[in-house]
């Protein structure tokens, strides 16, 4: 059972983040590293923002991250989300990686559970036959259902 | 980018000029493109010109209708500017009336109209999804789709960090709405909100209701840019342009509109701070000096920003200060005196603009007895963002 309707727009991985995606294929959450001086940086970027090399390779992300902020949306901005409202869009923030943040979801936490500093964890959910999406819950909390 | 006095005569806004106003869709007799040559048309009326005397356009957002097909429709002999402000939303507003000024400033052109047009029932509805590259894959998949999610967001760091809460972003609806009773062209006149019906309204994508979202609109306006010394020629009351600039601070990158890491110290804010810092610089000028503003407002959360980075308050001062009654008309910072995209039309801001003119000249629905220094912010979040700072001139 996925959280959103089937024909949910899916990630068409171009150049710069196709390795991104491909390691969410294969469930590892990874970010971009600037191999010159060592930052992480995401969305993924051709050329990194702090020393401007080129080179970059992608490091796996722990399992925890923080909530640094939330929104549960009430309406359906496209046609797969009606049916699946309220639903909540998240920026996880990974401190040990320079504080890159990612677009998620939270499942499984009502939303006066949600409060940003909060542990939250990684799961992979299947979406399609062969595609992986990183979700995160909200650590020793199940309120909702 | 931005206007500067260093070089002969200032630049100055002469002519103000609107399309009718309506509801998304409900303009169904006229094009877009008719729409914006309305507005510009108007304005060229209001200053004392004639279209032929037009020779540049300045636009933002992506504006379709092209300066090809507007030189031809206005009989303009020379075309001598065209320029576009990157980025969607009302980030550029300000930065298409700088390039404007600089222009005729720089003798590059002597008459240039800024303009926008949105007929979102020709042209789509704004706020749907539909990219692709690294941004799209970061957000689209997770249901991040659209502006009210992206400025939530931020909104709900600004709640942590600082201190507002949903009584500040009621006053700011309210106080647009209120504004938009006693103008005639408002799409809210007649439709009084209250802090009861503010909060009965449904949710949107939490912390923002439905009357935090602005209006859909089909609506155009423009404003005409010259230099002072040709302004003398003409039968209005000219507005100076102090100082405008488009851009942006550090690391910001897509903003709001992009992946969501942008620094974190200033996450919840709005890419303004340096801006504005060097726009009051320029126009010798501070934040206290302004006696009506207008403030971006496609959303409650724009207003807070622009409160805190052009620094009319501190971050953590803008629940204190929304909340005193400064933004309404009688109090310290007048804004968005004509409704705003919360409440007259949606139009990327540019009748945040008109009506910014309108108050200096001492003509506007709501004047602001005495104003001579406005303020006006274009959509805040991203980059470039943009602003300016327009004096009544003197003689």
């Amino acid at each position: 059972m996925t959280i959103f309707g089937s024909d949910m727009p899916m990630p068409v991985p171009d150049i710069d983040d196709a390795p991104f995606w491909a390691a969410a294929a294969q469930r590892r959450l990874v970010f971009q590293r600037c191999t010159s001086c060592g930052a992480h940086r995401h969305p993924p970027a051709p050329v990194c923002p702090t020393c401007q090399s080129t080179g970059s390779d992608w490091s796996e992300a722990p399992a925890r991250g923080e909530l640094f902020s939330y929104t549960v949306t009430h309406v359906a901005p496209h046609a797969a989300l009606r049916g699946h409202t309220p639903y909540v869009v998240a920026l996880v923030r990974f401190p040990a990686f320079d504080d890159v943040r990612l677009v998620t979801n939270i499942v499984g936490s009502a939303p006066d559970h949600l409060k940003i500093g909060a542990a939250v964890e990684l799961f992979w959910e299947l979406v399609g036959t062969e595609s992986y999406l990183p979700r995160f819950r909200i650590v020793g909390d199940e309120t909702a259902e | 980018m931005g206007s500067s006095r260093a070089h002969g005569s200032p630049a100055c806004i002469v002519g103000v000029g609107e399309s009718d106003y309506a509801k998304w869709g409900a303009i169904v007799d006229q094009s877009e493109l008719g729409m914006a040559l309305a507005a510009v048309m108007a304005a060229v009326r209001d200053a004392g010109l004639k279209s032929s005397q037009l020779d540049g356009f300045a636009s933002y957002s992506n504006d379709a209708n092209l300066p090809a097909q507007m030189q031809l429709a206005l009989g303009m002999p020379m075309l001598r500017h065209a320029s576009m402000v990157w980025g969607g939303g009302g980030g550029g507003l300000l930065g298409a009336v700088a390039h404007a000024a600089a222009a005729v400033e720089g003798g590059y052109a002597s008459c240039v109209a800024v303009f926008r047009a949105i007929a979102q029932g020709q042209q789509g509805r704004l706020g749907k999804g539909g990219k692709s590259g690294p941004t799209y894959n970061a957000t689209a998949p997770f249901g991040l789709l659209i502006p009210a999610q992206q400025a939530a967001l931020m909104m709900r760091r600004h709640f942590h960090e600082h201190g507002t809460t949903p009584d500040t972003l009621a006053e700011i609806a309210m106080v647009c709405r209120e504004n938009a009773q006693s103008n005639p062209r408002a799409l809210m006149r007649g439709r009084p909100l209250d802090q009861a019906a503010y909060f009965a309204a449904r949710m949107i994508s939490d912390p923002l209701r439905l009357f935090d979202c602005c209006l859909e609109s089909d609506a155009a306006a423009a404003v005409i840019v010259t230099t002072a010394d040709r302004a003398r020629d003409l039968p209005v009351v000219p507005v100076e342009i102090l100082a405008a600039a488009a851009g942006g601070g550090p690391r910001w990158g897509m903003g709001f509109l992009g992946g969501h890491n942008m620094p974190v110290a200033s996450y919840s804010h709005g890419n303004a701070a340096e801006l504005g810092t060097e726009l009051f610089a320029r126009a010798g000028a501070g934040p206290r000096d302004i006696d009506v503003a207008q403030f971006y407002d496609a959303f409650t959360p724009m207003v807070v920003q622009a409160l805190g980075d052009y620094g009319f308050c501190t971050h953590d001062e803008v629940a204190t200060f929304v909340a005193s009654g400064a933004l309404r008309r009688d109090g310290a910072l007048p804004i968005n005196t004509a409704g705003g995209s919360l409440s007259e039309a949606y139009v990327h801001g540019a009748n945040l603009l008109v009506e910014l003119v309108r108050q200096l000249r001492g003509n506007a629905v709501n004047q602001v007895a005495g104003a001579r220094l406005g303020f006006i912010a274009g959509g805040p979040g991203v980059a470039p963002t943009s602003a300016a700072i327009l004096a009544r001139s003197a003689a």
